[in-house]
């Protein structure tokens, strides 16, 4: 198989270009990227690049690295070698251009926080320890939960939304962080039909605005109207491209029952 | 400081109880969000044969050598739980549930020995009547440095008990962070030893924002919440105390507990007849 490249075109249907106030494209750029985890090996020289306004799907087993993937990118996790490139400079370290929204297990979802306190947690990385909390942080905090419909459950904690509000929640943290790429964790799973659908129209909104989503996902079928690229891994590249070609019922079959030969 | 030292001495007792009912109660927000209410109990507990030792050791009992000692025990196991877990499969609470429990016993085991086993009785189960203007300082000024670090790093912290993970990407020393939250802890701990003495102390770092738990979803309300309820609960005990005969320490846990099932049962957010 030949080296992964993007094929595809972002589809922004909007006229102003990648990441608003920038007029060049963001590329992020993966190369040869392994990481081990105590000898293990969770991911093994993965390559791939895609840019802002794209939607792209990490697809594969249980226990394919998918999360993995996405915590290396946001740094998370400690690579063990490869690199990866964002906006043509190498990523050393955690940025605040990129969000890492944990997969629901994760979250201590009975910390008194209410929905406006998490979302100014986005801000806090911005600010440092000590700079005050100005009108300018708070606008942000004001818009961010504006765009994804959270103003008047704002007072809310976190446990007493709904699993689509609390998606959006930790969505709307990553807009008030200015996050150009969103690294989503499962972000599916457990949202009935119609929450599902508006995550998915959510997402479309955001790369349509030039961000970059990249997301864990499960389910074969729904990823082909949900995303416009998909990166099929097994611990290593299957195949990276567009959705609508990429997802074949033999490339599925490939990935699920791989047996990792080399 | 010297406006302190003018304080009646009969106000002794209401000051010193605010006080560290004030800065207890701030602190026990970290408390209840890191969930470790039993870990602050391992340490009161661990106090006593701090205490013991160093009352053994130099035959007398001061204030220092008390807060030396209890000091020392307390970072011994605590420190030597967090030693025990990261170098090995048993986890922390189970490496401080051993460790606490021989060194308690170990500190009974002293006290016989001990010249000064009365008024050691009022270190174990705190005497607000015999604060001195001196005590009086040393509370103030622990309870202002654990307060303003508290707050001086209140972003840093939150994000460490929110999402370690994240926060330590972020750049956020969470090592740092959380050995800054057990420090202040043993601190304020034995700062609270005179005023309900080791082993209740317990009660002013977990009750007051257990209390607002049951109150508000908010933060900052957890934190603040909790310092007036601490304050309020403090001064109370020792008010009750005066009415009722009973010691201030055990009047001021009386009293959090009380507080606490009336939270319980009639709290209009999170109380049992709400639901």
């Amino acid at each position: 198989m030949n080296k992964p490249k993007s094929t595809s075109n972002p589809d922004t249907h909007e006229d102003h270009s990648c990441c608003a106030h920038h007029d060049h494209h963001h590329d992020i750029v993966v190369e040869n990227l392994t990481v081990k985890y105590r000898g293990l090996t969770a991911l093994e020289d993965i390559s791939f690049n895609t840019s802002c306004g794209n939607r792209l799907a990490l697809i594969g087993p249980n226990g394919a690295g998918k999360s993995t993937l996405l915590k290396a990118i946001a740094g998370l996790v400690k690579k063990s070698s490869g690199n990866i490139q964002w906006r043509g400079t190498a990523v050393r370290k955690w940025s605040s251009e990129f969000a890492y929204l944990p997969q629901r297990e994760e979250v201590d979802w009975n910390f008194p926080i209410t929905v406006r306190g998490l979302v100014e947690m986005g801000r806090y990385p911005q600010l440092g320890m000590w700079n005050k909390f100005s009108n300018k942080d708070r606008e942000a905090v004001d818009n961010a939960l504006e765009s994804l419909a959270l103003t008047d459950l704002q007072n809310r904690q976190i446990k007493q939304l709904s699993g689509g509000q609390q998606q959006r929640a930790f969505i709307a943290r990553a807009i008030a962080q200015e996050a150009h790429v969103l690294l989503l964790d499962e972000p599916f799973t457990g949202l009935d039909r119609t929450t599902a659908q508006t995550l998915s129209d959510l997402m479309h909104k955001l790369a349509g605005e030039g961000r970059l989503i990249i997301a864990s996902h499960h389910d074969m079928h729904s990823a082909k109207e949900l995303f416009n690229q998909v990166l099929l891994i097994n611990r290593e590249n299957i195949a990276f491209g567009d959705s609508q070609e990429l997802i074949t019922d033999k490339l599925l079959e490939t990935t699920f029952n791989s047996s990792i030969s080399h | 400081m010297d406006i302190l030292a003018n304080i009646d001495l009969l106000a002794a007792p209401f000051v010193g109880a605010t006080v560290i009912g004030f800065a207890n109660g701030f602190f026990s927000g970290f408390v209840n969000l890191r969930r470790s209410a039993l870990s602050v109990s391992a340490l009161a507990h661990t106090m006593l044969p701090g205490i013991a030792l160093a009352v053994l050791i130099t035959q007398q009992l001061t204030q220092a050598n008390a807060f030396l000692g209890a000091l020392l025990a307390c970072i011994l196991v605590g420190l030597g739980s967090v030693l025990v877990s990261r170098n090995s499969r048993i986890p922390e609470s189970t490496a401080l549930a051993v460790l606490y429990t021989a060194a308690f016993s170990a500190g009974i085991a002293i006290l016989p020995h001990l010249p000064v086993v009365a008024s050691l009785e009022s270190w174990l189960f705190g005497d607000l009547s015999l604060m001195s203007p001196r005590d009086l300082n040393f509370i103030f000024i622990i309870s202002t440095l654990s307060l303003a670090l508290c707050n001086l790093f209140m972003r840093p912290l939150l994000l460490t008990m929110f999402e370690p993970n994240v926060a330590s990407a972020q750049g956020v020393p969470v090592r740092a962070m959380q050995y800054l939250i057990f420090t202040l802890l043993i601190l304020m701990l034995v700062a609270s030893l005179q005023a309900v003495g080791s082993v209740l102390s317990v009660s002013l770092l977990v009750a007051p924002s257990a209390i607002m738990l049951l109150f508000t979803d908010n933060t900052k309300s957890l934190f603040w919440g909790g310092a007036i309820v601490g304050a309020v609960s403090g001064a109370g005990g020792v008010a009750l105390s005066h009415l009722v005969n009973i010691h201030a320490g055990q009047a001021i846990v009386i009293l959090l507990g009380i507080i606490f099932l009336l939270a319980f049962t009639f709290s209009p957010r999170y109380g049992i007849l709400k639901k």
